[in-house]
């Protein structure tokens, strides 16, 4: 199984999320922004960083990049596809996902081991989750909240799409707790805090983050998004 | 005001020229006059100007800084010296590990933001240079009282620069210092740390050999910001036509520098240089003459090609422009075009600005005319010497007729209260708010970091190879005897990188201090160095490099000498380290190390406002038998946790080492007060499996180091004596200070 790891200028995580991908048995494929090829992967990540200096707003000149052409279209087909972070962010500038990731309320970048609850497990990427399975991973960003309309933050909590839900005091002022969000069909997530970064508990604070990669590799077995 | 040639400084030998107003001194520019048997153009006058102020050239320290070469221990480890952009050190299997600190005080004094982020910027270009990854970095800062109105003002502006900054490049933050003292409130020190990796055959040095090859500038374009801000710069001096005054501080992009640190790396990977150099301090005029003295000496330069953010720059002002995200690099012709190229990958400009020659000089031309043409030796490397007089200041002989005797508790409510208040005061405080806006985790190899005794970082994920870097300085300690003082921090450091398992290998240094031209501050800044050179020698730990901020006062009041002392360590097996904390119950508590009643510079006679008595006298032998103890009780397993002991004494390490994991612990000691408030070096809290204790006594024994029963862990207080302190209530008064004093 290959997955593919986007490189923008300025993304962070993207060895990081290479890695997890690894340590869950999948082959980690780098897909180079300006080259509008998928090379063939089975699904994509949009690793964490400042892509673009977070210019403009966080992932707005990244949502243009060639690589996204072949990407929202593939993942328009349901090919599996996870933002975290700054993903997240390009996700909602390329209107995958709906909403809007802002400043965090406290206006501080925010670095800390977080309690969440995985609310929906039947997405490509939480599928090894069991339902209100509770988990810590990390969350770092300075612009995390979630922000979107009501009628939308209704959609969302009626159909199912909150993937998941911080625990305890809001860590940035983000609607309803919102942690990550999936698109309709559940093939795209978009998750702010970083399971990447929680797969050994030797450089992270467990290893809850590796259920986000096992699940789109036993989805691809399984034969694509649920 | 017209261009000023080398022919116009020939023609017109006594045009008066505004040296002083850049900082030059008459001798000083006389020398210059004699060193070029002319009047130097405008151009050449900015160069030396920036190059031999005290920051580039080290004209005070260099006659002191030279006992660290003298001294020095001779260590197969060392790979390449003081001298270059950083000291590298071999850690084994091939990876050489490179790390520096520098200091950005003034500039984050006046722009808190700014200057502190351009402080990470700057280091960790230093560390690239030398052709390393980065992979991490730590920034030991100090400021004003916590309470004071411009504490509030600098203190978030810093940590969110250090955050904003280090963050975007994606390097983990590992650790540092928060210190707060009324001596840096008008000066807060901003230190930081990069560490960073590489293969042996991958070391870059800055040299500009080959004639014919070609000199590259890339990265960030120029611009107006930050010139002169390395001297003392009145902009006025130069073109009146030109943008108005601009500030000294330079204004840093860490997006730009992302991505040059990529494409450097890339261009590292396939061997596409022959020397490199960043533009850090002094700009251009540091990068040419360095580059070019490095070499065989000759390089020419066509100024106008350099990219300009502001067109309207004189050629003076791009010479001495600190802008910051750009690095200089020699290129053989043939290597050229694969260079362009990867530059346009990363949409980074790159510009042919000159060639190497096979002569003696450095010339500079700025549309066909010849406005600098020196020996570049003399710009980079033949600054100014001074030997400036020192004295022993006055207050040394008082503070140590002082007793120091401030209250120590007795009773269980005594305790209680003197415990709750170690937790809280802003020195010892949880520094979580501060750390929480850092990254720690990107790279996925973080291993330790802040509240750990040290960082630490994998640096290869097969192998589990590993390094571990601890910064400390103890000002309280520096000021009574800064002699004592260098020793103790340099062990201090040393131990902490010890508690952990790693073996201390290698020693930086940012030697902050007051102005060299008062002898008191001259002769805290010599002993600093004789106890820094001599402890390193008998420690024998090599000194890889290290850097000088004098000038940190404000008015006639100097800063406390703070001579921060990094020390760098490797650990094999990254997975066996020893954790400063416990998670189970039913431990067994000890305290290696002796403790003697002295509380002179202890943070407790802070409390009370006691600043006088006798140092501590480093015994560094025993603190070698301390640290071999640590690393062989690693190897063999024995500890469950190890933590070191320092500012705070025993309370405030059992006071994080009970908070870390919410596991409380119960003590019993003799003399409550000096046992644990008392700050004598050489300590450490371990907890070790009952089922180890008699390994532990023998271990002592062999070291010949004093071990003593402190109790055992376990319960939801921390018990001593017969004093409860709930952990709740204890967690609570160390977690709030910050939160409270900076929202």
């Amino acid at each position: 199984m290959k997955i593919g790891v986007v490189t923008f200028p300025g993304t962070l995580d993207d060895r990081d999320a290479a890695r997890a991908v690894r340590h869950a048995g999948g082959q980690a494929i780098s897909l180079w922004h300006d080259d509008a090829d998928l090379k063939g992967v089975d699904a994509v990540i949009l690793p964490g960083g400042f892509s673009y200096g977070d210019y403009l707003r966080c992932g707005a000149i990244s949502r243009f990049s060639p690589v996204m052409e072949p990407l929202i279209a593939a993942a328009k087909g349901g090919m599996p596809l996870l933002g975290i972070c700054n993903g997240f962010q390009v996700l909602a500038e390329a209107h995958l996902i709906p909403g809007a990731l802002t400043r965090n309320q406290h206006l501080h970048f925010l670095c800390t081991d977080q309690k969440i609850r995985i609310e929906n497990n039947n997405t490509a990427w939480t599928s090894s989750f069991s339902k209100d399975q509770e988990i810590v991973i990390p969350l770092k960003n300075g612009e995390g909240s979630y922000q979107c309309d009501d009628e939308t933050l209704k959609m969302l909590e009626g159909e199912g799409r909150i993937v998941a839900r911080y625990i305890g005091e809001n860590p940035n002022g983000s609607r309803n707790l919102i942690a990550g969000i999936s698109n309709e069909r559940g093939n795209i997530v978009g998750l702010m805090p970083h399971p990447e970064h929680a797969i050994d508990s030797l450089t992270g604070p467990g290893e809850d983050g590796l259920g986000f990669f096992t699940s789109v590799l036993q989805s691809m077995i399984s034969g694509g998004a649920k | 005001m017209s261009l000023d040639t080398v022919a116009k400084a020939q023609a017109n030998p006594d045009a008066v020229q505004p040296f002083a107003e850049l900082g030059l001194k008459p001798d000083e520019y006389a020398s210059i006059k004699e060193i070029l048997g002319r009047r130097p153009t405008s151009s050449e006058l900015a160069m030396y100007s920036v190059m031999w102020s005290e920051h580039c050239s080290y004209k005070s320290s260099k006659v002191h800084l030279k006992q660290f070469g003298e001294k020095a221990v001779k260590s197969d480890a060392l790979l390449v010296g003081i001298g270059e952009n950083a000291g590298v050190v071999d850690v084994g299997q091939g990876y050489a590990v490179t790390f520096k600190i520098e200091s950005h005080n003034h500039p984050s004094y006046i722009e808190p933001y700014q200057g502190a982020a351009t402080g990470v910027g700057g280091i960790v270009r230093d560390i690239l240079t030398m052709g390393a990854r980065p992979i991490a970095i730590m920034d030991p800062l100090r400021f004003g009282p916590a309470d004071a109105p411009d504490t509030r003002r600098v203190l978030p502006g810093v940590i969110s620069g250090v955050g904003g900054y280090g963050n975007c490049l994606g390097l983990p933050n590992i650790g540092g210092e928060v210190v707060f003292d009324q001596t840096y409130l008008g000066n807060p020190l901003v230190n930081a740390l990069c560490v960073g990796v590489m293969k042996h055959s991958d070391i870059k040095l800055a040299k500009a050999a080959g004639a014919g090859n070609l000199v590259v500038l890339y990265g960030a374009k120029t611009g107006g910001d930050g010139i002169g801000g390395v001297s003392v710069l009145a902009s006025e001096t130069f073109e009146s036509k030109g943008p108005a005054k601009r500030p000294a501080v330079q204004v840093g992009d860490p997006f730009v520098e992302k991505v040059l640190i990529e494409c450097s790396l890339e261009i590292f990977a396939e061997d596409l240089v022959v020397g490199i150099q960043d533009l850090g301090g002094a700009g251009l005029s540091c990068a040419t003459s360095e580059l070019a003295s490095g070499g065989s000496g000759g390089m020419k330069v066509q100024l106008e090609k350099v990219p300009l953010r502001d067109p309207s720059l004189s050629p003076e002002e791009i010479l001495m422009s600190e802008s910051q995200e750009r690095m200089c690099a020699i290129v053989e012709p043939s290597k050229i075009d694969r260079f362009l190229e990867i530059c346009k990958k990363w949409d980074v400009t790159s510009t042919v600005i000159g060639e190497v020659t096979d002569g003696t000089k450095l010339e500079i031309t700025f549309n066909g005319e010849l406005i600098v043409d020196v020996p570049p030796r003399t710009v980079a490397h033949d600054g100014p010497v001074y030997n400036r007089p020192l004295a022993q200041p006055a207050y040394i002989d008082e503070v140590a007729k002082e007793v120091i005797n401030p209250p120590l508790p007795t009773t269980a409510s005594e305790i209680k209260d003197t415990i709750l208040k170690v937790a809280a005061t802003p020195n010892l405080a949880d520094k979580s708010w501060v750390t929480d806006q850092y990254d720690r985790y990107v790279q996925g190899n973080t291993i330790q970091s802040q509240p750990d005794d040290s960082g630490m970082v994998r640096i290869d994920e097969k192998t589990h190879l590993g390094v571990a870097v601890a910064t400390d300085a103890n000002a309280n300690w520096s000021y009574l005897n800064p002699y004592e003082g260098a020793k103790l921090a340099l062990a201090e450091a040393a131990r902490n990188i010890a508690t952990a398992g790693a073996k201390p290998l290698a020693v930086t240094n940012c030697l902050n201090f007051g102005s060299p031209e008062d002898p008191g501050v001259m002769w805290q800044f010599a002993e600093t160095v004789r106890g820094l050179a001599d402890g390193c020698l008998e420690m024998g730990l090599p000194i890889t490099g290290g850097n000088v901020s004098f000038y940190n006062q404000t008015g006639t009041v100097a800063i406390l000498p703070t001579p921060v002392i990094g020390v760098l360590g490797v650990i094999d097996d990254v997975r066996t380290r020893t954790p400063m904390s416990f998670k189970d119950a039913g431990l067994e508590l000890y305290l290696l190390g002796a403790t003697d009643d002295n509380m002179s510079g202890s943070e407790w006679a802070y409390i009370h406002g006691l600043r006088g008595g006798i140092a501590p006298i480093a015994d560094l032998a025993r603190e070698m038998r301390l640290i071999d103890l640590l690393v062989a009780g690693n190897k063999s397993e024995l500890f469950t946790a190890a933590h070191d002991l320092s500012q705070g004494g025993l309370a405030i390490s059992l006071i994080e080492m009970v908070l870390r994991h919410n596991v409380g612990a119960t003590i019993s000691i003799e003399n409550p007060g000096i046992s644990l408030l008392s700050e004598t070096p050489g300590r450490v809290v371990v907890a070790v499996k009952s089922t180890k204790v008699s390994e532990l006594e023998s271990l002592a024994t062999k070291h010949s180091i004093p071990l003593a029963k402190l109790g055992t862990t376990g319960g939801v207080a921390l018990v001593i004596n017969d004093s409860v302190i709930p952990l709740t209530e204890l967690s609570a008064a160390h977690t709030e200070t910050f939160k409270k004093l900076f929202g």
